[in-house]
C-alpha cells in the first residue's frame, strides 16, 4: 500500500503520521509539499494534524486552498482513499470535501487527553477490522474539534452509515454534535477525523488500538 | 474602492466565545445584558470603480474563502457605494 502525506506550513503531525504508516504497511510514505501541483501515483492521501497557517481566518481554510489541493480533490474524485485527521479533517471539510464544519470547542480550551470512541460504522475501508460498536481509546490534541452540520445532513450522514467514530457520551472532548467523532464522504473513500489513531499503534505508545485504521486499509488495498 | 465585510454566526449555530464574552462582561457589572455573539471584520481595498463590479468581486470572495456559508453569513459595505 502506497501513500502520500501532504505538509502544510504549520503541519506538526505529519512525523507520527509517516512513521505509522510506514510500521503498520511496511512501506515507506512519501511527504508531499503543500505547493506541489501533482501527487504520485498512491493508494491513500492523509492530511496530518497541526496548525496549517497559524488557523487564521477559521481552521483548515487557508490549506483547503493551497496549490496541492486541486490534486487531491481530483484524486478523490477517482475514489482513493483519503485520511484527515485532527487539522487534517478540518482541512477536509474547508475543501467541502467532506460535509459540516468544526467550530471551536463548547468549552473554549484547548483539549488534549485520551478519549473513548465507539466504531460506529464497519463497513468501511478504514474501520473493516473493528468489530461494529467496539469501544477503542485514542488521544485528541485541538482546539477546534467541536463538528456542527445542519439536521438535513445529519440525518443523511446516520442513515448511510457515514459516521465512522462517535465520542462515548462521557468523554465527548469537545462538544461535538452527536458526538461525532470522525465521518465519511458520499463515497466512502474520504475519512475525516479529530482524534489521532496514529499515536496509538505500538505498545511504546501505549497501546495499539489506533492501529485498526491503517490495518483496514492495507487490508481494503491489499 | 475599500470594502468592509462583516462576518456574523448564523441564527442557530452555537457562539461559545460570544458566551464567554457575556460571561466577562457580566462579571463587570453589566447586568442588563442580553446574548453576546461575536464576528469578523475584513476591511479590503480593490482596484475597482464601478461599485457593482466591486461588489460582485467581494461577493465571490466572501463565497470562496471568507466566509464559511455553512455557519456564516456576510455582509458588504462599499465605500461611497
Amino acid at each position: 500500500m502506497k501513500s502520500a502525506v501532504i505538509v502544510f506550513p504549520g503541519s506538526n503531525r505529519e512525523h507520527d503520521m509517516l512513521y505509522a504508516l510506514e510500521q503498520v504497511t511496511g512501506h515507506t510514505p512519501i511527504a508531499v509539499w503543500h505547493q506541489e501541483t501533482s501527487l504520485p501515483d498512491v493508494d491513500l492521501i492523509v492530511l496530518p494534524g497541526g496548525f496549517s497557517f497559524g488557523d487564521y481566518l477559521r481552521t483548515g481554510a487557508i490549506a483547503g486552498l493551497s496549490p496541492i489541493m486541486k490534486a487531491v480533490t481530483e484524486k478523490a474524485d477517482m475514489g482513493v482513499r483519503v485520511l484527515g485527521v485532527c487539522n487534517g479533517f478540518q482541512i477536509l471539510t474547508e475543501t467541502g470535501l467532506l460535509p459540516g464544519i468544526l467550530l471551536r470547542n463548547a468549552h473554549l480550551k484547548f483539549v488534549c487527553k485520551e478519549v473513548k470512541l465507539e466504531v460506529a460504522s464497519n463497513v468501511t475501508d478504514f474501520t473493516k477490522v473493528y468489530d461494529k460498536g467496539q469501544v477503542i481509546r485514542c488521544p485528541v490534541a485541538h482546539h477546534d474539534g467541536n463538528y456542527f452540520a445542519d439536521d438535513a445532513t445529519l440525518a443523511e450522514l446516520e442513515d448511510n452509515n457515514r459516521i465512522a467514530f462517535r465520542y462515548t457520551p462521557d468523554t465527548n472532548p469537545n462538544g461535538s454534535i452527536r458526538n461525532i467523532a470522525g465521518i465519511l464522504n458520499e463515497r466512502g473513500n474520504v475519512l475525516g477525523m479529530m482524534p489521532h489513531p496514529e499515536n496509538l499503534i505500538e505498545p511504546a505508545q501505549g497501546g495499539t488500538d489506533g492501529r485498526g485504521i491503517f490495518a483496514s486499509l492495507l487490508e481494503a488495498l491489499s | 474602492m475599500k470594502a468592509r465585510i462583516k462576518i456574523t454566526l448564523k441564527n442557530g449555530v452555537l457562539d461559545p466565545q460570544g458566551k464567554a464574552i457575556g460571561h466577562a462582561l457580566h462579571q463587570l457589572g453589566f447586568d442588563r445584558l442580553g446574548e453576546v455573539r461575536q464576528g469578523k471584520f475584513i476591511e479590503l481595498d480593490i482596484a475597482e470603480t464601478d461599485p457593482a463590479k466591486a461588489r460582485s468581486a467581494v461577493e465571490e470572495m466572501c463565497e470562496r474563502v471568507l466566509a464559511n456559508t455553512v455557519i456564516e453569513n456576510y455582509d458588504i459595505e462599499l465605500d461611497g457605494a
